[in-house]
């Protein structure tokens, strides 16, 4: 597994742009200007925000998307569709239905033309390998999550690849039998038994980078870019309890919560600013929780926030996503990896629901500008109607359509909560009427 | 372990036969010996069904049906291979597809036994003198009837094959052609299958409509059942209608037992869904070929072929859609491809415009449309009747579990019976009371369809959560508020499914239903229906080709702008779970 030389690299990225186009004409940047090099003998992670480009750059690298522009190279070769000697983990695991776990172990051999009966032999190696024994004849539908990503490892592992791309491996299962994947799979590659030469894995579990991979890529978002690079150089196996490891983790958060010199009054993973800016829907109901947790004690209006992921039992990405969203409407900061309540935020946990409704209606007109167009444009018609494709219209010339699908969505649900104006889902219609 | 250690076991106990082997067996013979029998018929030439005209002796049932059922097979074949070819283009390529979608929906709408008129002409001119031509006609006539909603399922699976399927075929290499058949044509199963069923239940009203048929002069009446009921007509012989309704029965049973069901349990497996959930659907007919050892190697060899096939390395010409990255496509490709369909359009249009303007003037049309209309008038008043009657019934069955059990089965069983064949029974009753046809013959437009309605019912309100009808009856929801905030919504989409499936077969029927017959009485109603089928009787092609086109028209328009709206409604606002 180890004998190439640290010299060769399996894969080469030169300043690799990825742009999907929008409903208006424009680009929308996905990834910008990644470069990225990829040796044998590594478990590499790339971590970032979901959205941020990492699934796409993995993608580039599966042969699955082209990049916009820039140079992609698998072992020294561009990459045109799907390289030799790359296997693919998916999330979703992926698997066919119809194919018992032996057949779905197989299929990627009878693509390369190999012949029955070592594809045979093979395929019940791998199988024994990642612990699926006396599974061969199952199909799918009748394993747990926990084997079907085992299936997903053989399928993958069969082929020998030289290199494992894994996205979010992990993350469609419950956190135990994640655990248990995990430590099997790195006990595998400690002891050299996996026919593979390196690994790639995208995730937004810090954690989970923290254990497994060698060295791990920090992805920014809005456009995707390796904002830092981390070598992790803890010996396996690793302790989540461990003092470095949770000194590690801490830093990371920081450096992910860190804001950018501001130019503009846009939050860092808001992305757009105006009636541009893209919003991600979180419910009102999260976010008063959120608000009342953080004022009570212990955290008595600060909050660290790996504890708080922990105690909440959320994913980083989705505690990332929640801050952001109070810090758009100035209820917290996000800092350091802390999350803290502003004066209005200490106001807010302590209102009653009406009043909590004015001052969220308050900090909506003012700190989201497409809340405060379209309340003008209700108030100024004499019919206080307006179609949601007046707005949709202009969302589009910022964001892509599922952006602007998700911001409308947003948008509609925090403009109820607050009462500032009323939504017919069926004739898609703003109206400043509420059913009385 | 190797290939030898796993197999060995197996098969040398595999090839020892059971019990089942020989019911099995039997069976697989008999089908083989059947279909060699009524195969060897079609080729004699076509005087030979004047030498030997259809009987009324009921002994030659059993042999009637077989022929029967021998178009339905074949035209079933047909389907499905256009299915495959016509869908896969459509799905794969999108210049294809702009052209095939749209001609696909258009064929759907056309009356079955309108194409009749032309392709019996044509078959007979293609096989001059062979029964095999007027065969071809017929199974053509069912082929129109089953083909269009196949191909539709089947590419909207297509279509919509799950993206991470999509990207492991390709980062696993799977070349085009073994993707078509690894990951495509399995995830196509159960929607073509289902398809495939509702294509057949259709399918036994048009075999019976098509096999006794007049075109101008020419007269063919092919042995089978849809003959035997037509002489049983001209000789007012109501005993032999009941006894060709009984063999129909049979033989949909025997259809529904030894073939569909079998199919319909066997794909189960290829059903996308990651959890086993509720009751896999069951076939007696699969079990017992899943319990016969040596019967099942000799299913090997296709397993095997099938791998074969899916593994031959065929070098498809690649349609990527939107290939990533590369651009948008060729701009200039497209205009090319636009201004020829364009060309081909106007030039058919212009065709079409100069045969019928040679016989034809605007009153022809005017009077058309308003035949048309009348039919229109009946196709609502008929389904808004059936849907008072079914849906109070299909509502009371559906929510008690165990009876709906046994009556779904039934009501899909009626949906499959060719309802012509019962025709002849309410002419006598018309006859006999001398009542208005243009009324009393408009019910037989419903007679076969209205069954969709009610096991469209049955479904939806079988499958209404439990915990919302205890929150009714825990709220006091009673009476007509119960029906219009509770049940209702909870039906809709179901209903609807029924409902377009019923008003798309009223349409066809009307050209049966328009004119009937005992004997030497003639009963004809007013309506779209009796005009396309005068025409046909009279050969006259420009007024058959006119009122097929309104028809056309007007079930299109009638799709378009009443039950995609509501089918679109029913989807986004009310579908459960």
């Amino acid at each position: 597994m180890l004998d190439q030389p640290e010299g060769s690299s399996l894969v080469d990225m030169r300043s690799v742009c990825r742009s999907f186009s929008k409903g208006s004409g424009e680009d929308l940047l996905v990834l910008e200007k990644v470069d990225l090099t990829i040796h044998s003998g590594k478990i590499v992670g790339l971590l970032g925000r979901s959205g941020s480009g990492k699934s796409t750059l993995l993608r580039i690298i599966a042969g699955l998307i082209a990049p916009s522009s820039g140079d992609a190279r698998c072992r020294g070769e561009t990459i045109k569709g799907p390289p030799n000697g790359v296997a693919m983990v998916f999330q979703s695991f992926a698997l066919f239905p119809w194919l018992t776990v032996l057949q779905n172990v197989e299929l990627g051999l009878e693509a390369l033309g190999i012949d029955a009966t070592e594809r045979r032999t093979r395929a019940l190696a791998a199988i024994d390998l990642i612990g699926l024994d006396g599974f061969e004849s199952a199909y799918p539908k009748e394993l747990s999550g926990g084997m079907r990503q085992r299936v997903g490892f053989a399928r993958a592992l069969v082929v020998h690849p030289d290199l494992l791309l894994m996205d979010e491996p992990f993350s469609a299962l419950d956190v135990l039998t994640a655990e248990t994947l995990r430590t099997d799979l790195v006990d595998l590659w400690i002891e050299g038994r996996l026919p593979i030469k390196s690994v790639l894995m995208v995730t937004h579990n810090i954690e989970e980078a923290v254990l497994m991979c060698d060295r791990i890529l920090v992805f920014s978002s809005n456009p995707g870019r390796v904002a830092a690079e981390i070598k992790v150089d803890l010996p396996h196996p690793r302790h989540r309890l461990d003092p470095a490891f949770r000194q590690l983790v801490d830093s990371i958060y920081a450096r992910m919560t860190q804001r950018p010199e501001l130019k503009t009054p846009a939050v860092e993973g808001i992305h757009g600013t105006g009636v541009g800016m893209i919003l991600q829907h979180v419910s009102s109901n999260v976010l008063s929780g959120l608000i009342e947790t953080l004022a009570a004690p212990p955290y008595d209006g600060r909050a660290d926030l790996p504890v708080l992921a922990g105690h909440l039992q959320l994913e980083a990405d989705e505690i990332f996503h929640f801050g952001e969203s109070l810090q758009l409407l100035r209820f917290a900061q996000l800092s350091e990896g802390d999350l803290v309540l502003t004066e209005a935020g200490q106001r807010f946990a302590h209102l009653e629901t009406d009043d909590r409704k004015k001052l969220f209606a308050e900090h909506l007109i003012n700190h989201v500008p497409v809340m405060g167009l379209i309340r003008r444009v209700l108030d100024e018609r004499p019919s206080h109607t307006a179609p949601a494709a007046r707005f949709r219209n202009e969302l589009e010339d910022y964001m892509a359509e599922d952006q602007a699908d998700e911001t409308l969505k947003t948008i509609v649900s925090w403009g109820r909560y607050a009462e500032l104006f009323a939504y017919d889902e069926q004739s898609e219609l703003f109206s400043l009427e509420n059913p009385h | 372990m190797t290939l030898q250690e796993i197999l060995t076991p197996r098969l040398g106990q595999a090839l020892r036969p059971n019990i089942w082997d020989a019911v099995a067996l039997i069976l697989v013979i008999g089908a083989m010996v059947l279909i060699v029998y009524g195969g060897e018929e079609t080729t004699l030439p076509l005087s030979t069904l004047d030498v030997t005209p259809v009987s009324l002796d009921p002994t030659n049932l059993p042999h009637y049906a077989l022929r029967t059922t021998m178009r339905m097979l074949l035209a079933i074949v047909c389907s499905i291979i256009f299915t495959f070819v016509y869908a896969a283009l459509a799905a794969k390529s999108r210049r294809a597809e702009m052209v095939l979608i749209p001609l696909l929906d258009i064929l759907q709408s056309v009356p079955i036994l309108g194409f009749l008129t032309f392709t019996v002409v044509f078959f007979l001119n293609l096989f001059p003198g062979r029964v095999f031509g007027a065969e071809l006609a017929c199974v053509f006539a069912i082929f129109t009837s089953q083909a269009w909603n196949m191909t539709f399922s089947m590419y909207q699976s297509i279509r919509n094959v799950p993206k991470d399927l999509e990207e492991a075929s390709q980062s696993f290499h799977l070349s085009g052609w073994q993707r078509f058949w690894r990951l495509d044509v399995p995830f196509a199963m159960p929607g073509l299958i289902w398809n495939t069923m509702m294509s057949m239940s259709g399918g036994w009203f048009f075999v019976v409509a098509s096999e006794a048929i007049t075109v101008g002069s020419t007269t063919v009446t092919l042995p089978g059942i849809g003959s035997y009921v037509a002489l049983a007509i001209e000789k007012q012989n109501l005993r032999a209608i009941g006894y060709a309704v009984l063999t129909m029965l049979l033989v949909i049973i025997a259809y529904d037992q030894l073939l569909f069901r079998p199919l319909v349990a066997w794909a189960d497996k290829f059903r996308f869904e990651q959890t086993a959930s509720g009751d896999a659907p069951e076939s007696w007919m699969l079990d017992l070929f899943r319990r016969t050892r040596a019967l099942r190697t000799l299913t090997y060899p296709f397993a095997a072929l099938n791998k074969a096939v899916s593994n031959l390395q065929v070098a498809l010409p690649a349609f990527p859609r939107v290939p990533a990255g590369k651009g948008p496509p060729s701009r200039i490709a497209d205009a090319l491809w636009l201004a020829l369909i364009a060309v081909s359009t106007g030039y058919a249009g212009w065709k079409a415009y100069s045969y019928l303007s040679a016989t034809l003037g605007p009153a022809d049309v005017f009077s058309t449309l308003g035949y048309g209309f009348v039919t229109l008038m009946r196709v609502i008043v008929l389904i808004a009747l059936a849907t008072l009657i079914w849906v109070p019934v299909g509502v009371w069955i559906g929510l008690r579990p165990r009876l709906a059990e046994r009556i779904q089965p039934l009501a899909q069983f009626l949906a499959a019976f060719p309802a012509n064949l019962a025709f002849p029974v309410f002419v006598v009753i018309i006859v006999r009371y001398g009542l208005n046809p243009n009324i009393w013959l408009s019910p037989l437009m419903i007679l076969g369809t209205q069954w969709y309605i009610l096991f469209n019912v049955i479904a939806g309100a079988s499958a209404f959560p439990s915990d919302l009808r205890e929150a009714a009856g825990s709220f006091h929801l009673k009476g007509w508020r119960w029906w219009i905030k509770v049940i209702l919504p909870g039906i809709f989409p179901y209903y609807i499914t029924g409902a377009i499936t019923a008003s798309g077969g009223s349409w066809n029927a009307s050209i049966v239903a328009e004119v009937a017959s005992w004997g030497d009485i003639h009963l004809t109603a007013t309506g779209l229906g009796a005009y396309i089928a005068r025409a046909t009787e009279a050969g006259d092609f420009p007024r058959v080709v006119l009122g097929i086109a309104v028809m056309c028209m007007l079930v299109t328009l009638f799709n378009r702008l009443l039950w995609r709206p509501l089918y679109a409604f029913g989807e986004r606002r009310l579908r459960l779970g």
